[in-house]
């Protein structure tokens, strides 16, 4: 981890402050405070550990130990967009293997590796939660879903040439840096972009439309009973955003 | 025949369900002025009378849990709510989280409420930022309506809610990890007793809860416990999320009453893809043991899988056919156990990594006759050995693979796996014919 290269400043101070307010106990803020710094420095440096210590009135090396074990803590810097390809063993199974396979070669970089240019950066991640839209692959932590070696090498290629790109079910991919700010817990203004759902998780749904299954009503005698898991048509399209 | 029943899934079409105006308009936090006008320990009888068990693997009966919190204790309860999705093959949480975060969050208050807890926290893994996004939003917008802070309705309680990211550690789904990764520190399990109940988060009483979980109860304030029971068995009472992936005509999320059989979603959902049959399925996970086409008429709740030799976990039915290699998916699970083992007991450390050579032997077709052996030895001395379940997973994984298909194994001493079963022909997008990509643990 190298010292020079950090842009934690006052305001990134402050905002670790903020994030200990939000907790009984602010050593709970740690996880959160080493997202903020990669969302200032790119990766979590030095001088990031130092202020998470200071802050927290931990030793470095109690700061150091909690920032290795975890994988989404990166030791150097990642690129502007950080691709993660599932490679746990179903999306393995239906085509991730040989998405990994095309895209590394590709782009000349393997695991915990970055592009020359510093654009994108290549992970073998786990199960990313996304079974039912195998093969995954992740961008800045947006799902792009059923992907195809193909399909992943045009994804790189956009995002290496600056194009917008839009998660299957989210938003417009953001920076790595922005990320990790909202996952630190500073809210952008993408709340609203992309479905409430994707089509495999509606399925389920669908199919008991079609056919007229439902969840027995509720009892009339509950309080206020409207009969609520049947479906209640939504009277007027609302604004999505909040 | 068993069909479908959404009640947590009812609105993820409603284009705006994961807004509070959205939610409110399909009947969103009616349940918590219901439940705000009852004593909290009604509640909690309500619960257990429900007969609700845990979405997130164990089934442990929640209302229970919610009645083991001290009414005594001069310490403040807390609720944590384990959003940490990340049993390989599982994903219903996330969706959930997606389209509905306020059931979630509606389910959190009257949680909290129930065990006169003044702090909840919804630990949600870090590698989802959009379903951060809608939870983070979604509390803040319950801020604003008065459903969160202080008085919420009038009632006189308060309540404040973190949504608090995870940063990549499969481990922390673990609940004493998850604490431990919650007050700062390095995600490793506990030993217990104490477990949680007494000293939780902070050393304080704790409930631990599945997201799934919680998101169910606001409809069981609504619906009461007979209506809730009303749907599956006696022992596995109500409504669950069953996730069909893998190499099925339409992966995804359906709804039912437990005790469905994997045959009836497969019939209903149009089958296994086309031209091909089942082999093997996880039914929750890949720390459940795996299941063959024996098992297709097996209800698929607590009691029925127990019964099979394997645990209904998170419901996750990853369906495999007939062109898979079992000692290749065996090799690629238990490459996932040893990435996240955290290292903390010496069996599974040391042990997933020794399971790890062996199987990548057996699947170059390079093992010996001793192999099958040493898995099953190893795995003897790695099951029930470590302070977590991680290590029951990785042995549960092994075990059952070489019980219904001990034949692949044996062929792993002379025949790659690969040869054996072309993977290309497993893909379900276009890819090439070649060689496989090597395994590189990170």
């Amino acid at each position: 981890m190298s010292e020079s290269g950090t842009s934690l400043d006052g305001t990134a101070r402050a905002e670790m402050r903020e994030l200990m307010a939000r907790y009984p106990d602010p050593r709970s803020a740690l996880l959160p405070m080493l997202h903020l710094v990669q969302a200032y420095d790119g990766y979590v440096t030095a001088a990031g550990i130092r202020l998470c210590a200071e802050l927290l009135e931990l030793s470095e090396a109690e700061v150091a130990g909690v920032a290795t074990f975890y994988t989404m803590y990166k030791r150097h810097p990642m690129g502007e967009y950080h691709v993660g390809v599932c490679t746990n063993t179903l999306c393995a199974v239906m085509g991730g293997d040989a998405i990994w396979q095309r895209v590394s070669e590709h782009l000349g970089v393997g695991h915990d590796e970055v592009t020359e240019d510093g654009q994108v950066s290549l992970e073998r991640v786990e199960c990313n939660a996304a079974c039912d839209y195998a093969p995954v692959v992740m961008v800045n932590w947006e799902f792009v879903d059923r992907q195809s070696p193909d399909s992943a090498v045009a994804l790189v290629d956009a995002l290496r040439t600056g194009e917008q790109v839009r998660a299957t079910r989210g938003a417009r991919i953001c920076t790595f840096r922005q990320a990790e700010r909202v996952i630190a817990g500073f809210a952008d203004d993408r709340v609203g972009e992309g479905p409430a759902a994707g089509e495999p998780s509606l399925r389920g749904l669908r199919l008991a439309q079609e056919n007229g299954w439902q969840a027995p009503p509720f009892p009339a005698e509950s309080p206020g009973a409207a009969a609520a898991p049947a479906r209640q048509t939504p009277s007027a399209p609302t604004k999505e955003t909040p | 025949m068993t069909t479908l029943a959404p009640v947590l899934s009812a609105h993820w079409d409603t284009p705006d369900a994961y807004t509070l105006a959205g939610y409110e308009r399909t009947g969103g936090y009616r349940a918590l002025r219901a439940a705000l006008e009852r004593d909290p320990a009604d509640l909690v009888g309500l619960v257990k009378a429900s007969g609700l068990r845990g979405r997130g693997g164990a089934g442990f009966p929640t209302g229970m849990k919610w009645g083991f919190i001290p009414a005594d204790s001069p310490k403040p309860s807390y609720l944590v709510v384990n959003a940490d999705e990340s049993e390989p093959g599982t994903c219903k949480d996330i969706p959930l989280m997606m389209a509905t975060p306020h059931t979630l969050v509606e389910g959190v208050i009257i949680a909290s409420y129930a065990i006169k807890a003044k702090h909840a926290f919804i630990y949600v893994r870090g590698e989802v930022l959009h379903v951060i996004r809608r939870l983070r939003a979604a509390v803040a917008e319950a801020y604003q309506a008065g459903y969160l802070g202080t008085d919420i309705l009038g009632s006189g309680y308060d309540l404040d809610v973190v949504v608090h990211a995870g940063a990549g550690a499969y481990i922390c789904g673990e609940e004493t990890a998850l604490l431990d990764s919650l007050e700062g520190r390095r995600g490793q399990p506990r030993l217990r007793p104490p477990f949680p109940a007494v000293a939780g988060l902070y050393a304080s009483p704790t409930v631990i809860n599945n997201v799934e979980s919680i998101a169910s109860v606001p409809a069981i304030v609504l619906g009461g416990s007979d209506w809730f029971r009303s749907m599956g068995s006696e022992k596995s009472p109500g409504f669950t999320l069953y996730s069909l992936s893998g190499h099925v005509a339409n992966p995804g999320q359906y709804e039912a009453p437990l005790g469905v059989t994997l045959r009836e979603l497969l019939e209903l959902s149009g089958g296994v893809r086309e031209g091909h049959e089942l082999k093997f399925w996880t039914p929750g996970g890949s720390s459940t043991p795996i299941l063959t086409t024996e098992h297709l008429d097996v209800p698929l709740d607590y009691e029925g899988m127990a019964g099979a030799g394997s645990m209904l976990g998170t419901k996750a039915l990853q369906v495999f056919d007939e062109t898979t290699s079992v000692v290749r998916t065996t090799l690629r699970w238990v490459e996932f156990y040893k990435h996240e083992s955290c290292g903390k007991c010496t069996p599974c450390r040391e042990g997933n990594w020794w399971l790890l050579q062996i199987l990548r032997r057996l699947e170059a077709g390079q093992g010996s006759s001793e192999d099958i052996d040493l898995l099953l030895d190893l795995c003897d001395n790695i099951a029930g050995r470590s302070f977590c379940a991680l290590a029951d997973g990785t042995s549960a994984c092994v075990t059952s693979a070489i019980t219904h298909f001990r034949d692949e194994f044996e062929a792993g001493t002379h025949t790659p796996a690969w040869e054996l079963f072309p993977y290309e022909a497993s893909a379900t997008v276009p890819v090439p014919a070649s060689a496989p990509a090597q395994a590189v643990a990170p």
